[in-house]
């Protein structure tokens, strides 16, 4: 018995047999075959359009220096591809992979404060040097600030949905009910809403005489983060009881009734109370800033009102009110991402991954399941609600039409395509989308039918020029991000190693009967 | 019960102050809950084997309207004033309608929902919302972002009369396609081979599959069937309303959806039922003249239904309490 060789496991499915295959070939062939298919890739795309073909030979050339050793071929190679941007005149892509390779010789212990210390530097600095980049190929111009206005306000929503989704892996279908709530929070007490009520408390930028309520927006932030906090938990004390594809719709169901009520707030049935003012909206809001006492205080530095602030020119940039609230933006997506950092490992934190692996062996080791979950829901709620009422407060308006089943799915795909669980990646990938969806795929689509005659001549029905229309077809694509991100990672691009552990554990044991039959139909 | 007796109070007010009104707004909800209850069983069917909410299941709804109008006015050139030549021209619409949405649906499974079958719970149904989007922007890539009309063939002519309430043929035939439709899944659920092999797979895979049972064949079928119902429903909606969007999908499906729920999810007859009750909840309050909220408030009305139903009780007006039901 003994004596009979073990024979190599049978090698089943093409993809693995491909895979196989290709193990075996000698290691140059690997690699002359692959360096050729990448020149291939790079010229026909090269006369598709320059600079794409540049980009891929950048890439693969990035990607082989990777796998250099270090010394002396790697720090070589990347001396010379910076250099060769420079003498090229494209300083800003050559200063960019200069300061990447940079972090790459950071040791490894250091190498996450190095990034994270990077990465807030280079997004502080931003507006300085924004205009200064480089195109990137198909993606077109960087985004402009009011965008990473918006991209930060939803790397917040992000982070906030990912403590209900990726902690407690609660599914929430409606977390724009959340955003709407805080929007409106921060509209009602800052604006003409209500006419008949005259209450001023360190609101700036307006006359004591103007009637309405206005609050000094710094309160209204943690104010409507609480009341969306109170929210989450008036939602989740009936319905966190329910099991997780129940508790889906119902969130999806609250998430479609409270922007209903948005939409006809205007007139309650006829009885002429206006809480919403309806499709119009609520606009405008008071601006953001810190007052006179404060801005002399501090000699200009927090400026007294963030709309009519800010002429200084610093490092040949003329500051400008979006970049007072791009910054702000940061400080406040720092402050979440630092919650919820702490709040990970924390007693809710852990008692949350545990109600998320096993809700019955969490009850049974004393986790409080109702108590638990509702504070997830409360918390991710918060984060929510003080992003709503910060955009509003960008935007200077709020309106229901803003808050669409479409937002949830949205914020949901973020932190799908990032990795459950994982900030960074819930953060790299809400940054993506958010941009995408506020420039990227405008300017995707425009390349697109500029560059791809196909696609450039289509004639849409309903559509009165030619063309793809790419921006329109933007929940299509989440949709396919989605389907393709769990179909084929479902860990997401930047995976928690628990998350993954959690999503491959079928394959390792528990086959399931029914496909154990399948396989054996196939052979 | 305070919501019901509410309810039931202002039912009763509205047809004493105008009757007419009221029979009129009762049979649209009836014919409305016609549709509804054909797509709420391709949900219940869905839900009974997989335990999966298919999102996918309203677009695919959806794009049988689409299907129906572009194969009835391009393929049989269906227009108004064709008389009898309407009634072979509408069923074969039907037919092609439904062996269309039958596929697509089963080719959804096979890509979406089967490599996921050993996955965690959620996966699936998050991937459900990604097929929906994916439908609902392919129905907006081939029929554009407006609203596409349907020829408004079906007669208007009365075929009886009640309280001085005319019930139109356009209403009558949804319901002479509606009920066949029904029937017929009933017979195969119930009588047949594969509706029992359907039946065992729901309750026990492992076990259905050591009785034998090809379950995995067992389920690509029963995404097939739940297809087929929502072409019939796809080509009564487009026939009756005459018009759809690429969008209405989603909304409509979670109506039917409630419905589902409302009846007992899983539950065959408690979908239609649900579905028949939405339908007139939905008329009612659009339709009756004495203080009603109106259609304005018609989501917030069946989502409350929803949310109070799956709070108070998660097993329906028909289906039995389990164990995980609550």
């Amino acid at each position: 018995m003994s004596t009979q060789p073990a024979s190599p496991p049978e090698v089943v499915g093409i993809r693995n047999v491909m895979r196989a295959r290709w193990k075996a070939l000698p290691f140059w062939h690997r690699v002359a075959i692959t360096i050729a298919l990448e020149l291939v890739l790079a010229i026909v795309l090269f006369f598709l359009d320059h600079a794409l073909g540049y980009a891929v030979a950048t890439v693969s050339t990035l990607l082989w220096l990777r796998r250099m050793p270090p010394l002396p071929w790697r720090l070589a190679g990347e001396l010379v591809l910076i250099s060769i941007f420079l003498f090229a005149g494209v300083s800003s892509l050559a200063a960019a992979l200069a300061i990447a390779f940079g972090v790459f010789w950071v040791p490894d212990r250091y190498r996450g404060k190095v990034i994270a210390g990077v990465a807030i530097t280079l997004a502080v600095l931003y507006p300085f040097y924004a205009e200064k980049m480089f195109v990137i190929p198909v993606f077109g111009v960087w985004p402009d600030i009011a965008t990473g206005v918006y991209m930060l306000v939803f790397m917040m929503m992000a982070v906030g949905l990912n403590i209900v989704v990726g902690y407690a892996g609660l599914l929430d279908l409606g977390y724009v009910a959340f955003y709407a709530m805080g929007a409106y929070t921060a509209a009602w007490f800052s604006s003409l809403q209500f006419p008949t009520h005259n209450f001023h408390f360190g609101a700036v930028g307006i006359t004591p005489s103007l009637p309405g309520i206005h609050i000094s927006l710094w309160l209204l932030l943690p104010l409507a983060g609480m009341v969306t906090a109170l929210t989450g938990i008036l939602i989740g004390l009936p319905t966190l009881r329910l099991r997780g594809d129940y508790l889906a719709i119902v969130t999806l169901g609250f998430g479609e009734i409270l922007p209903q009520i948005a939409r006809n707030g205007d007139n309650f049935f006829g009885t002429g109370f206006n809480l919403t003012n309806g499709p119009n909206g609520i606009t405008p809001l008071d601006s953001l800033g810190f007052g006179n006492g404060i801005s002399h205080a501090t000699s200009g530095f927090l400026p007294a009102n963030y709309l009519t602030c800010c002429h200084a020119t610093v490092l040949g940039h003329q500051v400008q009110s979006t970049d007072v609230f791009f910054w702000t933006a940061i400080v406040l997506l720092l402050i979440t991402v630092f919650c919820s950092l702490r709040l990970q490992y924390s007693r809710l934190g852990r008692a949350w991954i545990a109600i998320r692996e096993d809700e019955t062996a969490a009850a049974a080791m004393g986790v409080p399941l109702m108590r638990t979950k509702t504070w997830a829901y409360a918390t991710g709620a918060f984060f929510g609600g003080v992003a709503g009422a910060y955009y509003a407060s960008f935007k200077s308006a709020t309106f229901p039409g803003d808050f669409y089943f479409n937002i949830s799915v949205f914020i949901l795909c973020m932190v799908i395509l990032g990795g459950m669980g994982n900030i960074w990646g819930v953060i790299v990938g809400a940054a993506f989308l958010a941009y995408l969806n506020q420039e990227g795929l405008a300017n995707t689509g425009q390349w697109l039918n500029t560059n791809i005659h196909a696609i450039g001549n289509l004639q849409l029905p309903g559509s009165d020029s030619k063309g793809l229309d790419v921006p329109l077809f933007a929940s299509g694509i989440y949709g396919l991000i989605i389907l393709i991100v769990m179909l084929f990672r479902p860990e997401g691009l930047i995976p928690s190693k628990r998350i993954a552990a959690e999503m491959h554990e079928t394959e390792q044991h528990d086959e399931y009967l029914y496909d154990v039959q399948h396989h054996e139909e196939g052979t | 019960m305070v919501v019901v007796l509410g309810a039931a109070a202002l039912l009763l007010k509205n047809l004493s102050e105008s009757p007419s009104r009221f029979f009129e707004v009762t049979l649209i909800g009836l014919t409305t809950g016609c549709v509804y209850a054909l797509v709420a069983l391709g949900y219940t069917l869905v839900y009974g084997i997989l335990e999966l909410i298919n999102f996918a299941h309203g677009d695919v709804f959806m794009l049988g309207g689409m299907f129906t109008i572009t194969i009835s006015t391009h393929f049989f050139n269906l227009h108004q004033g064709q008389g009898a030549a309407i009634i072979p021209i509408v069923f074969g619409t039907l037919v092609l309608t439904m062996i269309a949405c039958g596929l697509l649906n089963a080719s959804i499974e096979l890509i979406a929902y089967k490599p996921l079958r050993g996955a965690p719970r959620l996966a699936p149904l998050i991937t459900a919302i990604g097929v929906s989007f994916i439908i609902e922007d392919i129905g907006l890539f081939f029929w554009g972002p407006n609203y596409v009309s349907a020829p408004d063939v079906f007669p208007h002519t009365k075929v009886f009369s009640f309280h001085g309430v005319d019930y139109g043929w356009n209403k009558a035939i949804v319901v002479a396609i509606t009920i066949p439709v029904l029937l017929g899944l009933l017979y195969l659920v119930q009588q047949t081979r594969q509706g029992k092999a359907m039946r065992a797979t729901a309750q026990d895979k492992d076990a259905a599959a050591i009785m034998g049972i090809n379950v995995n064949r067992t389920i690509s079928f029963t995404f097939l069937i739940a297809g087929l119902l929502a072409g019939a429903a796809g080509t009564c909606y487009a026939l009756y309303v005459t018009t759809v969007r690429f969008d209405q999908g989603f909304q409509l499906g979670l109506i039917a959806f409630t419905a589902a729920v409302l009846g007992g999810i899983g539950n065959l007859p408690g979908a239609v039922l649900g579905a028949v009750l939405i339908g007139l909840i939905q008329a009612w309050n659009e339709g009756l003249p004495w203080h009603m909220p109106g259609s304005d408030w018609t989501q917030s009305i069946v989502f409350s239904i929803l949310i109070l139903i799956l709070v108070f009780r998660p097993e329906g007006l028909l289906g039995e309490r389990t164990p995980e039901g609550g």
